[in-house]
């Protein structure tokens, strides 16, 4: 069953070429559903060879099929081989599961869009680039699929170029995506001299092997892991993720809540061992992800356009992820990454739809009570708020307590107390967005409201089937206190993610930790129900006691005008000093310098051609002199 | 006697030359080089070649030379060319035609005595010749004829007088 | 007996002669004889290179050199009569067209 698996990312490719090459003379009805079948024909294939992969034993893991040879050089190979094993498997069942929701509703969003065909080839593109990133067996090949959704995300956040803001958004992107990537390559350059192949099954037996020191192992993963900080917003990296929302919002959910952000948690589960051989980089990475957990939520706390609150939430629960990764428990950062997908998307999709009845106003300051008025939003947004809120029995709190609960065991108190506290900061966050849309008083605009309807169900089903997985895809992957095998997610992916030296706590601290995590929930949904229900003069009050700290926050630490001082200024600097003074002097004088000589030549030598037949035997003659004394001496 | 007829031939063609070069009249340039082919013609007998001398009075002193003085009748200029008013070109030229006349000879120095006396056995005759002509060379043979023909069109053809359209 | 070298000399100094009257001369007529000239001078090498290589393929040379000669002369010469007939003139340094 698992014969077609490399089928998964070039159904899509085939798509993206059709509609790339005739989609000006498509009709907008065949471009949709060429599209959404594209992949959806990837997810039956994709759940197909899941379950293929079910029966397969753990010796024949993983399977890789190469389908074209690429770099051959010397004893170095790179090849187009994909490769099908539990981590890949589940990341192209997410790719290609929610990828197909989304396009399904992007059907409705982009229906009266001038750009619809180009939106959705770059969609597939995506798609296409997405799962070559996820199923590449060699790291060379991972890092084209990596490029190419840093260009699908340029491109789609940029959709809408003629406004600037989408424009700028779209090229901050990808410039401060480029700098991970700097980082990225010399990460996978470090590898390729070390180990002489960057397959991954190559690179675990060098490890296993003990073919690489701690300090090496350091450096790559390191390396690796500053490309995962551009890639997936994290602290340092993360300032183009909330410019990002200027683009059309399934791009958001698609590529900036369920898909491309995590490829940076893929990446480090994928180098598992890699960075468990390094303490250091392990711990780097919980502590950054911890950080920027905490530092999102905040800044989260005070944004008024909902969409932003999202951005800021997804790269606060990335940090999750990121935190799970560094302390060992990559089975529970990659368990958090899947139900995430389920429930971010759900979030931005509902947020679109809102945005759409309420005919594109963002801003939650106009809106209110909208829960009368959309009666299907409403409810799968209350849904998607709850699970990543971790309230038990809906996905989030699974994924989310397997996280914190391996922190705790691994000793890690730090990173598991800044997990609690922003547990509650998201509780809040999300409340506040929910309460601030859906009720209390309505503060819209007339001319909006006038136009409120629900969004056609080619929206609200997909809206839906997420709603659904947010409750019930957490259930694969219960915590320890329900048995040892209650983990199937964890145990699906063992062959890939070796289980490292695990601390047992007891049963009852299990329970604790439990309980802990609800509660910490439970009192931030309070305390936003208190804030925006009961007595909604009560943030003003607080902003004004603390009108610094607003600040601060509004205005996210100011960390994007540092950037520009710092960087950007003397970089756009120094290259007007190098403009002016190499570009315009020495090269054009170069090329001018070139042009004036040859001119210059040719009119000194046209005097050789007087036209006279006299001077060309004269000149003849002294060809035949010279050559003839040249043949005697 | 051999020497004294080529010394005399020799003598003959290279005054003739001589004279064309100074004489600033074209029919007498016309005339001096009739004598020298004439005398050349003469130089090919010596060389055992009997045939080729006769072709060679026949077709150059007879019939190209003729040509010439044809055109030079039709071209009917009352006076002379003026000779050359810029004289380094001159100078240049005839350095140049003194250094080449020095290296040809230069090249050959080593085989001043290898090449052998004239007069003897082997002769040209037009026998041998022609056999020759008609197997090895029969291609270039016929074409040779079928340039001829395009000379001869062709001439005729670029002198046509125009009518006037 | 002559030594087959003197002809070949004079063979050498004809060609020179012929070059020395292409440079001196102004009028194409004079210039065009010239050129048959050099031609001669060549066959006469010709000539006495097949006297002493003892084979007559020298002499069938010279007999295709001079017909073709005497093609060329005709053709050349009608050239020089309509080039007169356009310019008046048949100066060779009248004939500028391909200045440049």
């Amino acid at each position: 069953m698992t014969e077609y698996f490399w089928l998964i990312p070039l159904i899509p490719g085939a798509s993206t070429f059709i509609l790339a090459v005739f989609g000006r003379w498509l009709p907008k009805k065949y471009v949709s559903w060429q599209a959404c079948l594209s992949v959806f024909a990837s997810f039956v294939i994709a759940v197909v060879s899941f379950l293929g992969l079910l029966k397969v034993s753990p010796e024949n893991l993983p399977i890789v099929k190469t389908l074209f040879s690429w770099i051959v050089s010397g004893q170095f190979n790179a090849n187009l081989s994909l490769q099908l094993d539990a981590l890949s498997t589940i990341m192209a069942l997410v790719v290609t599961g929610v990828g197909f929701l989304i396009h399904v509703y992007s059907v409705g969003y982009m229906a009266k869009d001038q750009g619809y065909t180009r939106y959705f080839t770059y969609l597939n593109l995506f798609t296409f680039a997405m799962l070559i990133l996820v199923m590449a067996s060699n790291i060379v090949l991972m890092f084209v699929g990596w490029e190419g959704v840093g260009l699908c995300s340029y491109l789609l956040i940029g959709f809408w170029f003629e406004k600037n803001s989408a424009a700028n958004a779209g090229k901050k992107a990808f410039i401060v995506n480029r700098i991970g990537d700097a980082a990225f390559i010399l990460g996978i350059f470090f590898i390729l001299i070390n180990i002489r192949s960057g397959e991954f099954r190559a690179i675990n037996e060098a490890i296993g092997g003990g073919a690489i020191t701690q300090g090496l192992a350091t450096l790559i993963a390191l390396l690796l892991f500053a490309g995962a900080t551009g890639k997936s917003a994290q602290i340092p990296l993360y300032v183009w993720l909330p410019d990002a929302m200027e683009g059309p919002t399934p791009v958001s959910a698609l590529i900036h809540a369920a898909t491309m952000v995590t490829a940076g948690v893929y990446m480090v589960s994928r180098f598992n061992l890699l960075f468990t051989l390094s303490g250091v980089a392990a711990q780097v990475v919980a502590v950054v992800g911890a950080l920027t957990a905490i530092y999102a939520a905040t800044m989260a706390l005070t944004q008024n356009d909902i969409k932003r609150v999202l951005a800021y939430s997804t790269i606060s629960q990335i940090g999750y992820m990121f935190m799970g990764c560094g302390v060992g428990a990559y089975a529970a950062g990659m368990f958090h990454l899947y139900t995430h997908a389920f429930f971010k998307s759900l979030l931005f999709l509902a947020a679109g739809s809102v945005m759409h009845a309420l005919s594109g106003e963002l801003d939650m300051r106009k809106m209110g009570g909208l829960r009368k008025y959309l009666p299907l939003t409403y409810p799968t947004f209350l849904i998607g708020a709850i699970a990543i809120a971790g309230v038990p029995f809906f996905s989030g709190f699974f994924s989310k307590d397997a996280i914190l609960t391996h922190a705790y065991a691994q000793g890690q108190y730090f990173i598991w107390a800044l997990g609690i506290m922003g547990a509650v900061l998201t509780a809040f966050y999300m409340f506040r967005l929910v309460f601030l849309t859906f009720f209390g008083g309505e503060r819209l605009d007339a001319h909006a409201k006038t136009h409120l309807h629900e969004s056609p169900p080619v929206m609200t089903v997909p809206l839906v089937l997420l709603a659904f997985f947010s409750i019930v895809a957490g259930y694969v992957g219960l915590p320890v206190v329900f048995g040892e095998k209650a983990n199937l997610f964890g145990r699906f992916l063992e062959p890939v993610i070796k289980p490292g030296h695990e601390a047992h706590l007891t049963m009852n601290m299990e329970w604790m930790l439990i309980l802990i995590s609800v509660a910490v929930a439970l009192c931030g949904i309070y305390i936003a129900y208190v804030f925006y229900l009961r007595s909604p003069q009560a943030p003003h009050q607080l902003v004004s006691r603390f009108p610094k700290v607003y600040n601060l926050l509004y205005n996210k630490y100011y960390v994007d005008e540092i950037y520009n001082a710092v960087f950007v200024n003397s970089t756009i600097k120094g290259s007007e000093a190098v403009y002016d003074n190499f570009d315009l002097k020495v090269i054009d004088g170069t090329i001018n310098g070139t042009a004036a000589a040859t001119g210059f030549t040719g009119k000194l030598l046209s005097f050789l051609q007087s036209g006279l037949v006299k001077d060309y035997a004269l000149v003849l003659l002294l060809g035949v002199v010279i050559f003839l004394g040249y043949l005697l001496l | 006697m051999g020497i004294f007829l080529f010394s005399l031939l020799a003598f003959i063609c290279l005054g003739s030359v001589l004279g064309m070069i100074l004489s600033k009249n074209q029919a007498y340039n016309a005339l001096y080089l009739v004598l020298a082919f004439a005398a050349l013609g003469g130089l090919f007998g010596l060389l055992d070649a009997p045939f080729i001398a006769a072709v060679q009075i026949i077709i150059y002193a007879g019939a190209i030379m003729v040509l010439f003085i044809f055109v030079i009748m039709m071209i009917n200029l009352r006076q002379g060319i003026t000779p050359e008013k810029k004289k380094w070109t001159l100078f240049i030229s005839a350095g140049l035609a003194v250094i080449l006349l020095a290296e040809l000879i230069l090249a050959i120095t080593g085989t001043f005595s290898a090449l052998g006396h004239a007069g003897g056995e082997k002769m040209g005759t037009p026998t041998e010749l022609g056999r020759l002509l008609f197997t090895d060379y029969l291609y270039p043979f016929e074409i040779t004829s079928i340039l001829i023909i395009a000379a001869l069109v062709g001439a005729i053809v670029l002198v046509k007088k125009r009518e006037k359209e | 007996m002559i030594p087959v070298i003197y002809f070949f000399i004079l063979s050498i100094i004809l060609f020179v002669l012929g070059i020395i009257a292409f440079s001196i001369k102004r009028d194409l007529i004079t210039m065009f004889m010239a050129v048959e000239i050099m031609v001669n001078a060549a066959n006469l090498a010709f000539i006495s290179l097949a006297k002493a290589a003892n084979s007559l393929h020298g002499q069938v040379i010279v007999f295709f050199v001079i017909t073709v000669a005497a093609a060329e002369a005709a053709v050349g010469l009608a050239i020089i009569l309509l080039v007169f007939r356009q310019k008046k003139s048949i100066k060779a340094e009248d004939m500028r067209l391909m200045k440049g």
